[in-house]
């Protein structure tokens, strides 16, 4: 399921391996059996995990599922009229903080790559590399608290001027202080998410094939012209792989969305105004820990939500990489 | 080959996504571990009173309310020095987990926000071998509201319930507003816009302080008390600590926390009578010796209809009661020697002094007269059968 074409041995070079397998005799069919076996019990093993993780969501999430919206309404933080219109709203949520942190952060993750492949000195460039890849270290609950302590009293200016400047358009109005809003949540996931786009499209780049580069470089093309016509169309694919990793982390992403959000159930594009949005990973952290009987189905329902949701974007992600592929520069 | 290379990453890419959407999938529900049983007393344990309380040993459990979890630890620290062998836990699951757990033999003792229901009282009395439940207005936490002005934050602004109805439910907006003004004569009040801010999760806090301005507010808030904060929108904050953090946050702000953890944050002075009554611990206890008993109160079960809308003097009505939840009697020995103690060390004014420290819980330690109605009932604990 993960992998497009499972390695075939009868693909292999034949000659020497084959001539070693046969002198070593029983010893050497043998370990390729063992090897062969364990890797198809790994593949089988994910499979079976996630089996069981969707069965223990369903089964979990069944009474709410299956209770009468009175039922449901007598959990104190329940205001919704049924299940799905609890759910609609944070899954809006998860979604405009994903996506708004996907905006700051993929143009942002792009300069950074293609300023260590292609325009860093070497030796800079290597230790950038490295400095980027320990922000990936952090752990989320870091990263909130430093939003939530740090970034929140820095981005109060930002946010007063452009809600006093830009506040005629509704996405900027109504700002109020402290700047526990979505936007704020999405910076800060955007920072978390980051190192793994700059990391994975800073891979891409290197991969592209020196001639295309040098040929660029020959028609007399600039170094910017040479990353329009080579660089970019060639790594285009493995970009939005890695924005789709990252967006992968910002969907489930728990502690720093609660700990920098004022949380709301609406389906509203206010950024700046608080009480509005609230992901589905915050939402179970915040309420889990008084929840219990049908107050737990609730939020593992929205679990489920998340999961289902997850599974779509990935699959989103395969069908845009597998139809740019064909037209990657690399042809 | 190069087309492969698209095709790795992209698998690369979508392992990667699984996996993150798993991980953020996986709690695990069943976090109810029935801990240390009570049949577990050793055969050492003799079956006459003991009087002496270092000699008690055996498991003691419980569970319950979160918010008594820090007065807890501080009273089985407390208690574990004067009765070392005893081993006393206590899990802060939540107030109805906690009767749960309690109801059904799997603790000897549960800490609750609310009194038993009526049902519960019934089954109380088949788990308590016959005997009826205790139940023990120990934690006594004053809420306080804080607001970040740093100029005046040593002031104590005055409010009445009403004013606090209005400013929480956004009509009052500014805080020179003539409402707030007319109360604070003397007091130059800024022109700062307030935000208010509410707890984002659900609290027995927020339970308490919507039930005070539902009952003391003169109508002026129209919600129904909950532990979940009923207006859409606004600024909030997860835990007391978020709470804590928002007001802080930006000035202007204000909200409602336990007393003990307002730090350097102003508090609201609240309107009782005639008075304006600022947070205390002796106020918070006074307004539960001023509040009369529930109907179906009896000398065991010293459950409090906090009146909120008290106007006795010097009463601060914006205070958490959580109750301690025991057996009047047990089928062992160890169990009636145990939970007897550890119910008196609680109780006594070591124990309340201990709890009432401000790196504990900072709650408010219970009246003598209160005390006095409490040790009676322990006292009370036997033997069943």
């Amino acid at each position: 399921m993960l992998t497009d074409n499972p390695p075939k041995v009868s693909k292999r070079p034949a000659g020497r391996d084959r001539v070693e397998l046969f002198a070593s005799g029983n010893k050497g069919r043998w370990g390729s059996r063992i090897f062969s076996g364990l890797s198809h019990g790994a593949g089988i093993f994910i499979l079976i995990v996630l089996a069981a993780v969707a069965a223990f969501l369903v089964k979990e999430a069944w009474p709410a599922i299956t209770a009468p919206t009175e039922e449901l309404q007598q959990i104190s933080w329940f205001k919704a009229d049924s299940l799905m219109g609890y759910i609609a709203p944070l899954v809006f949520g998860t979604l405009l903080s994903s996506i708004l942190a996907l905006v700051i952060a993929v143009p942002l993750s792009i300069g950074i790559a293609l300023f260590i492949s292609h325009y860093a000195p070497r030796r800079l460039a290597q230790s950038l590399g490295y400095i980027i890849d320990l922000l990936a270290a952090i752990p989320s609950v870091v990263y909130g608290l430093w939003g939530a302590l740090w970034l929140l009293p820095i981005l109060d200016p930002v946010f007063k001027w452009l809600t006093n400047n830009l506040g005629f358009i509704p996405l900027f109005a109504d700002y109020q202080a402290p700047a526990k809003n979505v936007l704020a949540a999405s910076t800060v996931l955007a920072v978390m998410i980051l190192p793994i786009i700059t990391a994975v499209s800073r891979e891409v780049f290197l991969q592209t094939p020196r001639l295309h580069e040098e040929a660029a470089l020959a028609l007399g093309a600039t170094r910017w012209e040479l990353i329009r016509m080579a660089v970019l169309p060639f790594g285009r694919s493995g970009v939005i792989s890695a924005a789709m990793l990252g967006l992968g982390r910002a969907l489930g992403e728990t502690m720093a969305v609660l700990m920098v959000i004022s949380p709301g159930f609406l389906f509203s594009f206010f950024l700046l105004k608080p009480g509005q949005h609230q992901t589905i990973a915050a939402n179970i952290a915040a309420q889990f820990p008084e929840a219990s009987g049908l107050s737990v189905s609730v939020l593992i329902a929205t679990g489920l939500a998340l999961f289902v949701f997850t599974f779509l974007v990935n699959m989103a992600a395969r069908a845009i990489i597998a139809r740019r592929k064909d037209f990657s520069g690399a042809n | 080959m190069k087309q492969n290379r698209g095709i790795r990453w992209g698998s690369i890419a979508v392992a990667g996504i699984l996996a993150l959407g798993l991980g953020a999938c996986s709690s695990s529900s069943d976090a109810t571990d029935p801990a240390n049983t009570p049949d577990s007393n050793s055969s050492e344990t003799p079956n006459t009173p003991s009087d002496d309380i270092t000699e008690l040993s055996g498991n003691l459990a419980g569970s319950g309310a979160s918010s008594q979890e820090k007065a807890m630890e501080g009273w089985i620290a407390g208690f574990a020095d004067i009765a070392p062998d005893v081993v006393a836990t206590y899990d802060p699951q939540g107030s109805g987990a906690g009767r749960e757990q309690f109801l059904s033999g799997a603790v000897q003792f549960a800490g609750s926000d609310a009194a038993l229901k009526e049902e519960e009282i019934t089954a109380a009395s088949q788990r308590c071998f016959g005997g009826e439940a205790l139940e023990l207005p120990l934690y006594i936490s004053p809420i306080a509201v804080i607001y970040n002005l740093p100029d005046l934050a040593a002031e104590n602004i005055n409010m009445s319930a009403a004013t606090l109805a209005k400013v929480f439910s956004g009509e009052i907006t500014e805080w020179n507003d003539p409402e707030i003004a007319q109360q604070n004569e003397g007091v130059e009040l800024p022109a700062t816009s307030i935000i208010p801010v509410h707890r984002s999760d659900e609290s027995g806090t927020t339970e308490n302080f919507t039930e005070y301005l539902a009952a003391a507010a003169e109508g002026e808030w129209a919600h129904e008390p909950s532990g979940t904060w009923p207006i859409e929108s606004g600024q909030s904050g997860s835990k007391t600590q978020g709470m804590i953090d928002t007001v802080s946050g930006a000035e202007g702000a204000i909200g409602y926390a336990d007393a003990s953890r307002a730090g350097d944050l102003g508090t609201i002075a609240i309107k009782v009578g005639e008075e304006y009554v600022p947070y205390s611990a002796e106020a918070a206890a006074a307004v539960v010796d001023a509040s009369p008993r529930a109907e179906n109160a009896t000398s065991n079960r010293l459950v409090v209809e906090l009146d909120r809308a008290t106007t006795a003097s010097g009463a601060y009505p914006l205070v958490l009661i959580s109750y301690s939840i025991a057996c009047s009697s047990y089928d062992s020995q160890s169990d009636v020697d145990n939970v007897k103690a550890f119910l008196t060390y609680m109780a006594s004014s070591e124990g309340q002094a201990r709890a009432a420290d401000p790196s504990v819980a900072g709650s408010a330690p219970i009246s003598d007269a209160l005390h006095a109605e409490v040790q009676a009932a322990i006292d009370g604990i036997s033997l069943a059968g």
